[in-house]
């Protein structure tokens, strides 16, 4: 039986300190769609990121992933998710061809490390261990996951905040691609992608009951 | 190479080999102070060899287990600052393989060079000969256990580091490995049976190695939630 | 139906508001109680109980000390079984009750050392010897200290208990083990162990003192437990109805 839906969400929720940090939170996502998380500053994006990637506990609600609860499949899931996050997860004593193939997949050839390095425009710091870098570059290190990684669900938390024209556009496009060969997305972010349309879906500020 | 996601004991274990040998000031550190409070020693207490003889197991082992303490903090606190205890969290595989294979790597860079820098000490204290081998076995079990028992530590405390909280958290734990590890050398050097201390040194080492990596990773885990 | 029943009770059990109610008119007998059987205790046995034969007055120390050490390492135990249960079965009040029981623990764990240190000197000529139990009460010290410091480590309540949770049961099994070295360490140097267990067999008139003052002890740590966790479940809860109300009702009557 094929399945439909890569990702479904289903009432969850968060409590941290006692608060709840958003409306429970419910969508589903299909093969080849993207997901646009919306919200005002500090209304929870990023602590949703962290719930989707298992690295918070929900307090209440179910994930499941490809028809299947989270704690059931939690190999298949985190084997097939890629997160990039606010930090870059680079190492400053390793350099970038080395970080990059720290963070692709097993199968990576040197070819398409390169071709990915590229695309960042980081080839020609290839072996410069990264202490010498930027925080922007460290960035870039991070984006070139997009084109090796093989993972089929894409979690990226605000990708585009500080980055230039071309680094939008890289990130646009690697979106595309990876949409085009049926995978999915879920991302924040404040503005809206020049080159495609996503489902919206936003986050609200949890309502008490009296 | 294996990546961040199938990477377990053997590529966590030379990445961080690889990391402290491209940073080598992490190498020498933790040894040159060793050094050199084993050198001040003599001039708080006395340069007389008698009473230095008869401090030197438990001050070896005291400079061992400071070491270790300095140096463990700074386990996972980088991995933290830099985003790679995130991805490192979001492996599919059991994570007490990667922690196993850091803490593998700290022991590798602290405990061991210890151990093999231990015989000078022994030579500075005065240290019978027939004292050295069980001195230099104890250190060799006995730094594992550290390393192992102070990366818990390093675990739970990574939200706020400087080291008191540390300290504190693994003094308790620390004592009984710091008794038996000196009481190894004391035995060696008064002619009774240090096979028997040296014994309880391997226990503690079989448990450590069997429930440590659970407590780290659970502090690891709470770590990202705090 | 019985089933039912229970799920309630236990569930009621677990709920702070409810532990807060209870409290409220425990309280007044409870300290009754423990003024009673402290002062009893005390009366007797500086008073009234007979001097020791080879000590003199000195040993009415014990009459602090050893109820101090009693509670206080019961009183660990207590803490860790809190946090285990608060694991296990994610009860926050159990948490709390945890959170309550390390300050007092440790407070008792200083007087039982203080005390034990003031014994000591006239006795035995020293105020400190590093056999087995001392050490043992000075690690438990430090344990106490641990698990009050950990929990300021973490700024997310739900993160800190279960930190402090997991840091207690692993002192748990340690004092055992610490006991053991110390003693085994201090039968290879030969020193002189002091037993400070006192006299194997005390006279009546000076043991009964004692279970008063065992259980006055006992009685001043719950006491103590439920004022401080009541504070904490105020503390914690302040965003709900019912603790908001209770303030505002405060308020006005004032």
């Amino acid at each position: 039986m094929a399945v439909k839906n890569i990702l479904k969400v289903e009432n969850l929720a968060f409590v941290r300190n006692d608060l709840v940090q958003f409306e429970p939170i419910s969508f589903v996502l299909s093969l080849g769609e993207s997901l646009h998380l919306e919200g005002a500053n500090g209304s929870g994006k990023t602590t949703f990121f962290q719930l989707l990637i298992g690295m918070l506990q929900p307090s209440a609600g179910k994930l499941y992933f490809r028809d299947q609860l989270f704690k059931d499949c939690r190999f298949e899931y985190l084997s097939d998710i890629l997160f990039i996050g606010h930090q870059a997860g680079v190492k400053s004593a390793l350099s970038v061809e080395e970080n990059l193939r720290w963070m692709s997949p097993d199968n990576t050839t040197p070819k398409q490390i390169t071709l990915a390095l590229k695309a960042v425009e980081l080839a020609h710091y290839a072996n410069i261990p990264c202490h010498n870098l930027s925080a922007g570059q460290h960035r870039r290190v991070a984006l070139a996951r997009l084109m090796t990684s093989n993972a089929s669900l894409w979690y990226l938390d605000e990708p585009f905040a500080a980055l230039d024209k071309q680094g939008v556009d890289f990130i646009e496009s690697c979106m595309q691609n990876h949409l085009e060969k049926g995978g999915s997305i879920v991302f924040s972010s404040h503005q809206d992608l020049a080159k495609m349309a996503a489902r919206r879906y936003k986050l609200t500020p949890f309502q008490e009951q009296s | 190479m294996s990546n961040f996601i199938s990477g377990g004991f053997k590529a966590y274990l030379y990445r961080d080999l690889l990391l402290s040998v491209r940073d080598k000031t992490d190498l020498v550190k933790p040894l040159i102070f060793f050094l050199l409070i084993a050198a001040l020693v003599p001039l708080a207490i006395a340069p007389e060899a008698q009473r230095l003889a008869k401090l030197a197991p438990g001050l070896i082992w005291m400079l061992a287990v400071l070491a270790t303490m300095l140096s463990i903090e700074r386990l996972f606190s980088d991995d933290l600052n830099d985003g790679s205890l995130e991805q490192m969290l979001l492996s599919p595989n059991l994570l007490i393989m990667p922690v196993l294979g850091k803490v593998t790597a700290h022991w590798l860079v602290i405990g061991l060079p210890l151990t093999l820098l231990s015989p000078v000490i022994g030579i500075w204290f005065s240290l019978p000969s027939v004292a050295v081998i069980p001195m230099m076995l104890s250190l060799v079990l006995g730094t594992a256990v550290l390393s192992l028992i102070g990366a818990v530590g390093a675990a739970l405390t990574l939200p706020r580091q400087g080291g008191v909280l540390l300290a504190l958290l693994v003094m308790p734990l620390y004592m009984p490995v710091l008794i038996f590890g000196s009481a190894t050398i004391q035995s060696a050097v008064d002619g009774l049976n240090w096979i028997g201390p040296l014994a309880m040194l391997a226990a503690f080492l079989a448990i450590a190695i069997a429930l440590c990596p659970l407590a780290i990773t659970a502090g690891l885990r709470l770590a990202k939630n705090g | 139906m019985k089933l039912n029943v229970q799920w309630t009770w236990f569930h009621r059990l677990g709920s702070p508001r409810w532990f807060y109610q209870k409290t409220q008119r425990w309280l007044p007998w409870l300290s009754l109680v423990m003024l009673t059987l402290m002062v009893t205790g005390l009366v007797w046995g500086l008073a009234f109980a007979p001097p020791d034969a080879k000590q003199g007055n000195s040993f009415r120390i014990i009459y602090l000390h050893v109820p101090a050490s009693i509670v206080a390492l019961a009183g660990y135990y207590f803490m860790a079984i809190a946090g285990a249960i608060g694991l296990i079965w994610r009860i926050k009040l159990s948490y709390m009750l945890m959170r309550s029981a390390a300050p007092i623990g440790a407070a008792l764990t200083f007087i039982a050392l203080v005390t034990g240190a003031i014994w000591g000197k006239p006795t035995w000529g020293a105020y400190w010897v590093w056999d087995a139990r001392i050490t043992s009460m000075l690690i438990l010290l430090f344990l106490y200290l641990g698990v009050m410091a950990l929990r300021n480590t973490y700024s997310n309540n739900e993160v800190a208990d279960k930190a402090a949770a997991i840091l207690s049961l692993v002192g748990m099994v340690n004092v055992p083990i610490i006991y053991k070295s110390v003693d085994w360490w201090q039968t290879l140097h030969q020193s002189a162990t002091i037993k400070l267990t006192g006299a194997p067999s005390m006279h009546p008139d000076m043991f009964m003192p004692l279970v008063v003052m065992i259980l006055g002890f006992y009685s001043f740590y719950a006491v103590s437990l439920f004022l401080f966790t009541r504070a904490e479940i105020l503390r914690r809860e302040c965003r709900t109805s019912w603790v908001k109300q209770l303030v505002t009702h405060n308020l006005v009557e004032k």
